[in-house]
C-alpha cells in the first residue's frame, strides 16, 4: 500500500477585536434580547490589545512558536502570562491584525461589496504593503475607497454589515441580492470572513514550504459556512474561490462539511485522493467563522477575565504522494462513528479510537500522540465546560482501561505522555483534530514519535436534520522510506513473517488435533 | 443549556406536567450540569431563553448519580455510561445536583 503523507501545513489567526461585539453570535444574540444588557457595557473593557494576543501562549503554539510541549511548561492561566521574544510570524503562519484583515477581506471581494473608507485605505495599503505575501496586483484590489458618507447611507439605508475598527466605523459588506437571504450582507460578511481567512491560510502553506500553487490539482475546503443563493443555500464552494485567489490555477475543488469533524473527513478524503492516484497534491484548507467570537464571553466577563475568543482561525494542509519521508497516512487504519455506532461518549470513543487500532492490531498505548478537540482551556474552563483535550485523554485511558491494556492507577500518566495541552481558538471546525498536523509531521520526521491519532468529531444535530453526532479518525506515522516495495507488493521480510506465522499456525491446528 | 432546548423542556412540561417530567443530564462538568439543572428548576440564569424567570421545579439528575444507576439495566449502564463514570468528577456531580434539588426541585 503505497500511502499519501502530510507534506506541510499551515496556521493563521487573525486578531478580530471589533467583530466580537459586532459579529459573535452571543452578542448579536443579546442586541436583541437584552439591548441595554450590563454585559454588553462591559464587553469593550474586556477586549484585549493586538499585543497581548500576539504575546498569548497558546496563539503562539497555534502558528508555530511554541511546541504543544513547551506550552505544557506554562502554568495556566494562560492569559496573564506573555510568552518571552513571542512573534506575529511563526513557522506555520502568523497572527494578523484586524485592520490588514479588512484589507485582506477587500482583496478577497470579487463582486465588489466591500467597501472601505478612504483614509483607512491609505493607512492599510501601506501597512500591506510591507507584508511578504501581498504583491501590486492585491494592493491594486483594494481600490482607492469610498467617502464615510456613502458608507453610512449603505449600512443606514441599505443593510449593509458594518466594518468597524477600533470602535469606528471603516467601511461595509454590501448585500449582493435586493431579497435572497443567502445573499444578504450579514450572509456575505460571514462567507468573505471564511474566505479571506482561508486564503491567508492558504498563502502560507505555500509560501512558507516553497510550493508552486500551479503543482495543487485540489481544493477541500471544510469550514463551517455556506455559500449559495436562494436557489441552492450551500451550492459552494469556497475551495475554488480560495484556489483561485492562490493562484492555484491548475486546481479545482469542493467543500466539505460535517461540523467540527469536518476537517478529518477532508484529510481523509485528500489522503485516499492522492492514494488512488486521482491527484497528486490536494490541499485541505478553512477559515474561521466570526459567529464564535466572544461565544463564552458572558462567562469571561464575569469572573473578570479578557474575552479570549478574539480571534479568528485558519489552516491550510498539503497532503502529497509518498515522498519516502513525510510521515504516511494510513487509510486502512481509519475509524468512523457510523449511524448505528449509538451515540453515548463510550461508543463514540470505540468507534473512533479502538476501531482502528484494532485493525491494524495496535493497543492503545502503541498511539504517540492522540490529537483530538485541541480547544484551549484557557476558553473553555472559566465557561463551566472544563479541559475539552485532557477529558478527552481520560476518556481514551478509561477505554484502555476497560480493555485491559492499562491499569487504572496509571490513567493519569496516560494523559501526561499521549496527550497534549489544548492550543486552539475555539472556533468549531479548527480545534478539531488537525491543528497538531504541523508539529506532528515534524514529530514523525526529525522528532522521536512513530504513530499519532487523528481525531475529528462533530454536532450533527444543531443542524436539526438528525440527533446523531459524527466523527472520524485515521493514523499517521512515519515514513518507512522504502516506497518501492510498498508498490511492488510485500517486502522479503514481510514473506518471512507471514511464512513463518501460517506455520505456526499450522503447527497449533496439529497440536489441537 | 440552548435556547432550542430550553423550549423543548418547556412544551414537554406544558403537554405532560411537571410532575411527570425527569430530566436527565450527561454534562462532563459539575457547573455546567448544575447551570442546566438551575434552568429546568428555578429558571434560566443567563436570561436569555424561554425559561428566564419560569420556576419549572422539575426533578433533575445526572447519569452518574446512583439514583439514576439504580433506575436502569445494569448492562446498559455498564456499555453506555462505565467509561464515563470512571473519568468524571462524580462527587462534584453530585454534590451539585443534590444542592440544586434540594433548592429548586418541587417532585
Amino acid at each position: 500500500m503505497n500511502c499519501s503523507v502530510v507534506k506541510a501545513a499551515g496556521y493563521v489567526l487573525v486578531h478580530t477585536p471589533d467583530m466580537i461585539l459586532h459579529n459573535g453570535t452571543t452578542q448579536t444574540t443579546e442586541k436583541i434580547t437584552n439591548p441595554d444588557s450590563e454585559y454588553l457595557k462591559k464587553v469593550p473593557e474586556h477586549i484585549r490589545p493586538y499585543e497581548e494576543v500576539v504575546n498569548y501562549a497558546p496563539n503562539q503554539a497555534y502558528i508555530g512558536n511554541i511546541t504543544p510541549e513547551e506550552l505544557k511548561g506554562y502554568e495556566m492561566p494562560w492569559y496573564d502570562k506573555d510568552v518571552p521574544n513571542s512573534n506575529r510570524f511563526g513557522k506555520f503562519g502568523e497572527i494578523m491584525p484586524q485592520d490588514e484583515f479588512i484589507g485582506l477581506l477587500k482583496i478577497s471581494d470579487a463582486f465588489d461589496l466591500v467597501k472601505l473608507e478612504k483614509e483607512f485605505v491609505k493607512v492599510i495599503k501601506e501597512k500591506l504593503s510591507a507584508h511578504p505575501f501581498f504583491n501590486e496586483n492585491d494592493l491594486a484590489k483594494i481600490k482607492e475607497g469610498e467617502e464615510l458618507s456613502e458608507i453610512e447611507v449603505q449600512v443606514k439605508d441599505h443593510h449593509a454589515e458594518a466594518i468597524y475598527n477600533h470602535g469606528k466605523l471603516v467601511g461595509c459588506v454590501k448585500k449582493a441580492h435586493e431579497i435572497d437571504v443567502n445573499l444578504n450582507a450579514h450572509v456575505m460578511y460571514e462567507n468573505l470572513v471564511v474566505k479571506a481567512s482561508g486564503i491567508l491560510a492558504f498563502k502560507h502553506l505555500l509560501h512558507n514550504n516553497k510550493i508552486d500553487p500551479a503543482e495543487i490539482e485540489y481544493v477541500i475546503e471544510c469550514s463551517e459556512e455556506a455559500c449559495g443563493d436562494m436557489n441552492q443555500r450551500g451550492g459552494g464552494n469556497f475551495a475554488k474561490a480560495i484556489a483561485e485567489s492562490g493562484e492555484a490555477i491548475n486546481a479545482t475543488g469542493s467543500d466539505t462539511r460535517g461540523f467540527c469533524a469536518a476537517p478529518t473527513h477532508a484529510l481523509i478524503k485528500a489522503a485516499a485522493l492522492v492514494q488512488a492516484g486521482v491527484y497528486e497534491n490536494v490541499v485541505i484548507v478553512a477559515g474561521g467563522a466570526t459567529a464564535k467570537l466572544g461565544m463564552n464571553g458572558k462567562d469571561h466577563v464575569k469572573k473578570g477575565l479578557p474575552i479570549l475568543e478574539d480571534v479568528l482561525g485558519g489552516f491550510a494542509v498539503l497532503i502529497s504522494k509518498n515522498d519516502g519521508v513525510n510521515p504516511i497516512l494510513r487509510t486502512d487504519l481509519v475509524g468512523r462513528h457510523t449511524v448505528g455506532t449509538g451515540s453515548s461518549p463510550q461508543a463514540v470513543i470505540t468507534s473512533l479510537i479502538t476501531a482502528p487500532l484494532d485493525k491494524g492490531g495496535l493497543k492503545i498505548t502503541d498511539i504517540d500522540k492522540y490529537s483530538v478537540e485541541m480547544q484551549n482551556p484557557d476558553v473553555t474552563k472559566p465557561a463551566g465546560a472544563g479541559d475539552v483535550p485532557t477529558s478527552n485523554y481520560k476518556m481514551i485511558a478509561a477505554i484502555g482501561v476497560k480493555r485491559k491494556e492499562l491499569e487504572r492507577k496509571d490513567l493519569g500518566s496516560f494523559v501526561e505522555k499521549h496527550g497534549m495541552p489544548g492550543w486552539a481558538p475555539t472556533q468549531g471546525h479548527i480545534p478539531s483534530g488537525v491543528p497538531y498536523l504541523g508539529f506532528a509531521r515534524e514529530d514523525l520526521t526529525e522528532g522521536k514519535l512513530n504513530k499519532v491519532m487523528i481525531v475529528g468529531k462533530g454536532s450533527l444535530f444543531l443542524g436539526r436534520m438528525t440527533n446523531l453526532f459524527d466523527g472520524v479518525s485515521i493514523i499517521m506515522e512515519r515514513n518507512p522510506g522504502n516506497i518501492e516495495e510498498k508498490v511492488t507488493g510485500a517486502s522479503k521480510e514481510e514473506v518471512k513473517t507471514m511464512i513463518a506465522e501460517a506455520m505456526r499456525d499450522f503447527a497449533s491446528h496439529l497440536l489441537k488435533e | 443549556m440552548d435556547l432550542e432546548n430550553q423550549k423543548r423542556v418547556k412544551e414537554l412540561t406544558e403537554k405532560y406536567g411537571a410532575e411527570n417530567i425527569v430530566v436527565i443530564f450527561g454534562a462532563a462538568e459539575a457547573e455546567s450540569a448544575g447551570l442546566s439543572a438551575e434552568t429546568v428548576t428555578a429558571g434560566d440564569p443567563t436570561f436569555a431563553g424561554p425559561l428566564a424567570g419560569v420556576e419549572l421545579g422539575l426533578s433533575v439528575y445526572h447519569t452518574v448519580e446512583p439514583e439514576f444507576k439504580e433506575a436502569v439495566n445494569a448492562d446498559v449502564y455498564e456499555e453506555q455510561i462505565s467509561m464515563m463514570e470512571m473519568v468524571l468528577e462524580v462527587d462534584e456531580i453530585v454534590e451539585e445536583m443534590s444542592s440544586i434539588r434540594e433548592q429548586f426541585t418541587k417532585y
